[in-house]
């Protein structure tokens, strides 16, 4: 169901933009993942048109654009899901792009993704979905298993959901059981496909402060694809704007609040002109 | 002869003529397009076989996955295989008991269901029966997961995608044919056994004395190797379709009705190559 935007947008606008602060751990400068002039096409429509990015460490990094601008495209780059035209993907100083695919899997290891619609193997409880990387990445024994998948179920409030499965969890349920998957191996990089799409203000926030939690606690890179600019500014320590298939704009949020690009500026304007 | 009906036609000639070309050129332009999406798809398909066969000699070996598959892909088609042959030997035995008794040579009856279910019927009808079964079901699963980025979702999680979905189903498919084939030919031989010796009157010995006259072994392996290379391709068919699923729930209905389809024609086309091709082995080794 679609947020309701005024109701989402004030009470958002409010605590976000003061909230940016509230990424406490300052990112080291140590780049873990460089694109780099990176161009896809699928068919005719060129998607993305020479994309340069450096996502520090520690950080949490949110690429900003519209419907249609490349953002679900550029973070596929980044964990292999697609393979780029020209351009480069360097995760953590090496190549990534151009391994081949069992080689991606082992670069893999180091991130957790959360997909929109979460993307829950609904054929498994809720306790199987987040206990399946342990399964298929560790040697751990089954008491240790369910030591771990608890202790993601409590992180994300829904250890009373161990025996459900994901069609009878609510969108906002299913996106915090699509964390604790993630977060099952204790990645390195975290990457949220539109973590806030379609969800009420309440929810909103509290998938915000899950991000917030899991930089906090596991100290991840996160990187989040949205057009959720409240959102963006509540969590953010780095925002991208992408537009077109280019960036347009790169920085701290405050310094691309500013930036002099029409797009930047419309893009922001309308928004915070509405709140 | 006035001017003026002949000055019309050429007019609806030529508006005709019109109609006509687009319509060809529509036409080849369908063929062309039609010929280089089954390209395409062929491409597709042995280029999955092939990452599934080297998916399959790598660990981890998914043993879970590949029981799961038996039981779906077996033990799951016993019912309805099982029934398809009952009812095709019956039928089978009542059209060939009345043919042959035109010329009081019911004693065949017996020896030619068995020579043509063992040949042809079985590995045929129990392949149309498990592309309708677990073809449609495999196309729709996978399908499912493609379009919800359940697919996505294990890639992400650093695991093959090949390798845990595709490699169990392929296997199962081709060990369990062989033995679903095998359920069709004993069932359909004991349905015209019923009709014939029953129903008919005719003597149990005469049915079945010239069985293993006309039968060799041989006529059953093909059958049992026709069988096992159907289930190849029916999982094969399935899996590619379910695994290229584009356009949300629209695009999984497509996917199940292609694979389908697809699986359907191409066990009829490939069991006619198979025939020549194992006719050949039949006949040296008789």
């Amino acid at each position: 169901m679609p947020a309701e935007p005024s109701a989402a947008v004030s009470e958002r606008s409010s605590s976000g933009i003061s909230a940016s602060s509230g990424s406490s751990a300052r990112p080291s400068a140590r780049p873990v993942i460089e694109i780099r002039n990176l161009h896809k096409s699928f068919g005719k429509n060129e998607v993305l048109k020479g994309v340069n990015l450096t996502i520090t460490e520690g950080s949490t990094t949110v690429i900003l654009g519209g419907s249609g601008s490349g953002k679900s495209v550029l973070m596929k780059h980044m964990i292999g899901l697609l393979r780029p035209d020209s351009g480069e993907v360097i995760i953590d100083g090496d190549r990534f792009d151009n391994l081949p695919e069992g080689a991606r899997q082992l670069v893999r290891r180091k991130f957790g993704m959360v997909f929109q619609q979460a993307a829950l193997f609904d054929s498994m409880t809720i306790f199987e979905n987040v206990a399946f990387p342990l399964r298929e990445h560790t040697d751990f024994n089954e008491a240790k298993r369910r030591e771990v998948v608890f202790q993601k179920l409590d992180q994300v409030g829904l250890r009373n959901k161990a025996d459900d499965f994901p069609d009878q969890l609510s969108g906002g349920q299913r996106k915090r059981i699509g964390l604790a998957r993630a977060l099952a191996l204790d990645p390195k990089i975290v990457l949220y496909d539109e973590p806030t799409t379609g969800l009420d203000p309440i929810t909103t926030d509290n998938v915000d402060q899950m991000v917030i939690d899991a930089k906090r606690e596991y100290g991840v890179t996160s990187v989040i694809i949205s057009h959720d600019i409240g959102s963006a500014f509540k969590v953010a320590d780095h925002l991208a704007v992408l537009y077109q298939g280019m960036i347009r704009a790169d920085g701290p949020p405050e310094v691309v609040r500013a930036s002099q690009d029409p797009f930047v500026k419309k893009f922001f304007a309308l928004w915070f002109d509405r709140s | 002869m006035t001017d003026s009906p002949t000055e019309a036609p050429p007019e609806q000639h030529s508006d005709l003529d019109q109609i006509v070309e687009e319509a060809f050129e529509s036409g080849v332009a369908g063929v062309g397009t039609g010929i280089i999406g089954l390209i395409e798809d062929v491409g597709g398909m042995v280029e999955l076989a092939l990452q599934s066969a080297m998916a399959l000699v790598r660990p981890p070996y998914r043993i879970g996955n590949f029981l799961e598959q038996i039981d779906f892909v077996g033990v799951g088609s016993i019912f309805v295989v099982g029934i398809t042959g009952l009812f095709t030997g019956m039928v089978f035995g009542v059209q060939s008991y009345n043919a042959f008794s035109l010329f009081n040579a019911q004693s065949l009856v017996g020896s030619t269901v068995a020579l043509a279910l063992s040949r042809e019927l079985a590995p045929v009808f129990a392949g149309l029966m498990v592309t309708a079964r677990v073809g449609s079901s495999m196309a729709t699963e996978l399908g499912s997961m493609r379009v919800s980025e359940q697919i996505d979702a294990l890639v992400t999680l650093a695991i093959d995608p090949i390798q845990y979905l595709v490699v169990p189903r392929l296997v199962a498919a081709i060990l369990m044919m062989p033995f679903l084939t095998i359920l069709f030919d004993g069932l359909g031989i004991l349905g015209a056994y019923f009709v014939a010796v029953v129903t008919e009157g005719l003597t149990p010995g005469l049915f079945l004395s010239r069985i293993h006259l006309w039968v060799d072994p041989e006529d059953v392996i093909s059958g049992l190797i026709k069988s096992a290379v159907f289930g190849l391709i029916i999982a094969l068919v399935a899996c590619y379709k379910g695994f290229n699923t584009t356009g949300g729930s629209k695009g999984v209905g497509r996917a199940t009705n292609q694979a389908v389809v697809t699986g359907s024609v191409a066990v009829l086309v490939i069991d006619y190559f198979l025939s020549l091709a194992l006719m050949g082995y039949v006949s040296k080794s008789s």
